[in-house]
C-alpha cells in the first residue's frame, strides 16, 4: 500500500491485476471482504469499498447469500482499459522524453527491441 | 448511519487549563476510530469524559443515547483499556480474566484463552512482577475478549514488542470483522494503525482539528520539492502545512491538490511525493503551535 492514493483504490487495482493475470478466473468467487481485510491488514470497510468499486464497474457481481464473483468478459475489458492507460502513462512520456533527447521513432523501436532481447 | 457517541460543546477545565476545549463531534456505530494527538493534547481526558470517569465542566455527552455518568446501563456496554490500569495487590492475570465476565456481558473465555497463548502471557505470576509489555498484554486481551459494543484502547501497548503489536492489530481486525463494534484507538504509532482506521479524529490542545474519513484524508497533502523559485511560483496562495528549505531548494507540504495541479507541478519541474497520515498529523499539529508563537 502506498500513501499517495486511497487504499480502496489500491485494493480494487490489486483484484484487477489478479483477474488480468488469470489468478482470478471469470465466474470464480473472489475472497470475502473480511479475507481481503485480514490479508492486506486494512479496515474491512475499506476492503468493501474497493470491492464495491469493481461491482459498480461490472467487473465483479454479487450472488446473493454466496459472495462476489468475477463477471464474464471482465478480463478482456480490463485489458482494453489498461492498454489505454498504458498509452497515456508510459508511451506518451516515453515519446516526449525521446523527442527531448533527439531519438527518432526508428531508433526508439530499435531500443525497445534490444530490451526485449535481453 | 446511527451514532454511538454524540458530543456537543464539551469542555473540561482543570483550573485555567482547558484540557478539552469546546469540542463537538459524533462517533458512528461499528467503525474503528483513531483518536490521535500529541502527549497532553486531551486524548485521555476526552476518553475519561466519554466513559463517565470525569465530569464535564460544560457541554453535553450522549453515549448510546444517554449520559454515561453513573449510568450502569451505558457503562456495561463500554470497555476502556487504559495504559495506567491498576489491579488489586496480589492479583494474577488469571484472576483478571476470571472476574472479567462480571463486567462484560459478551466476554468470551475461549477467545481470551487463545489470546493468552498468542501473547504468551504467564497466568500464574503476580501482576506486580510482570514486565511492562506483559501488563499491556492483559489490557489488550481484556479489551478484545470483552467484545464490548464500545471499546476504548488508550495507548494499549506500552512495552509490547513489534511482534505482539502486530498480533494485536491482526486479532483486532479479525475479531472486529466477525463481531462488529465501535472501537476507539488512541495511539502515537500512527503509521502502524493508519490502515486499520475507518475514521480519524485528531485532537490538539483540547480541540478537534481533524474529523475525517481515513480514506478521504489519505492523499490530501502532498510534498512539493524543487527550487525555491519554482516551488513559490507553484504554491502561490495555497495553504501551506509545512515548509523546509536548504540553499536554493524548498520542500513545501500543501493540501488539496487536484490531478491537474499535480500535472502542472510536474510540468514545472517539481517533484511530488505523498505525505503519510502520520506526517500529515505531525505537520498539522506542529503548525498550530508555530502559528500561535508567531501571532
Amino acid at each position: 500500500m502506498d500513501d499517495s492514493r486511497p487504499i480502496f483504490v489500491q485494493i480494487a487495482e490489486q483484484i484487477e491485476n489478479d483477474i488480468i493475470s488469470g489468478q482470478l478466473a471469470e465466474e470464480t468467487q473472489v475472497p470475502s471482504t473480511n479475507e481481503f481485510a485480514a490479508f492486506y491488514r486494512i479496515n474491512p470497510a475499506t476492503a468493501l469499498k474497493g470491492v464495491s468499486l469493481l461491482v459498480d464497474d461490472g467487473i465483479l457481481y454479487k450472488k446473493r447469500g454466496i459472495g462476489m464473483f468475477v463477471a464474464e468478459g471482465a478480463r478482456e475489458r480490463l485489458v482494453t482499459q489498461r492498454r489505454d492507460e498504458f498509452q497515456a502513462d508510459y508511451i506518451r512520456p516515453l515519446v516526449a522524453e525521446a523527442a527531448k533527447l533527439g531519438i527518432g521513432s526508428a531508433q526508439l523501436a530499435e531500443m525497445i527491441r534490444k530490451e526485449e532481447n535481453q | 448511519m446511527s451514532s454511538v457517541i454524540e458530543v456537543q460543546s464539551l469542555t473540561k477545565r482543570y483550573g485555567d487549563l482547558a484540557a478539552v476545549d469546546d469540542v463537538t463531534f459524533s462517533v458512528g456505530e461499528n467503525k474503528i476510530y483513531g483518536l490521535l494527538g500529541r502527549n497532553g493534547a486531551g486524548k485521555t481526558t476526552l476518553m475519561s469524559l466519554l466513559t463517565g470517569q470525569e465530569f464535564a465542566t460544560d457541554g453535553r455527552i450522549s453515549v448510546f443515547g444517554e449520559s454515561p455518568v453513573e449510568n450502569a446501563d451505558v457503562l456495561q456496554r463500554i470497555s476502556f483499556i487504559k495504559e495506567s490500569q491498576r489491579y488489586p495487590e496480589d492479583f494474577q492475570a488469571r484472576h483478571v480474566f476470571r472476574s472479567a465476565p462480571w463486567f462484560f456481558a459478551n466476554w468470551d473465555p475461549d477467545y481470551a484463552e487463545r489470546l493468552v497463548d498468542d501473547f504468551r502471557l504467564p497466568l500464574r505470576t503476580r501482576i506486580k512482577k510482570l514486565s511492562r509489555g506483559q501488563l499491556s498484554a492483559i489490557g489488550v486481551i481484556v479489551g478484545l475478549a470483552a467484545r464490548a459494543p464500545l471499546t476504548f484502547f488508550d495507548e494499549p501497548y506500552l512495552g509490547l514488542d513489534a511482534v505482539a503489536r502486530q498480533t494485536f492489530y491482526d486479532r483486532l481486525l479479525e475479531d472486529y470483522a466477525e463481531h462488529p463494534r465501535t472501537v476507539i484507538l488512541s495511539t502515537h504509532l500512527i503509521d502502524e494503525v493508519a490502515n486499520l482506521l475507518e475514521h480519524v479524529l485528531v485532537i490538539d490542545r483540547g480541540r478537534i482539528i481533524i474529523d475525517q474519513d481515513a480514506d478521504a484524508l489519505r492523499g490530501t497533502a502532498t510534498a512539493v520539492v524543487g527550487t525555491s523559485k519554482a516551488v513559490d511560483a507553484f504554491v502561490g496562495s495555497r495553504e501551506v502545512l509545512q515548509r523546509d528549505g536548504i540553499g536554493g531548494l524548498a520542500s513545501v507540504t500543501v493540501a488539496g491538490l487536484t490531478d491537474q495541479d499535480k500535472a502542472a507541478a510536474v510540468a514545472a519541474g517539481l517533484e511530488l511525493s505523498p505525505v503519510s497520515l502520520q506526517q500529515l498529523i505531525i505537520r498539522r499539529t506542529s503548525m498550530t503551535e508555530k502559528e500561535e508563537v508567531g501571532a
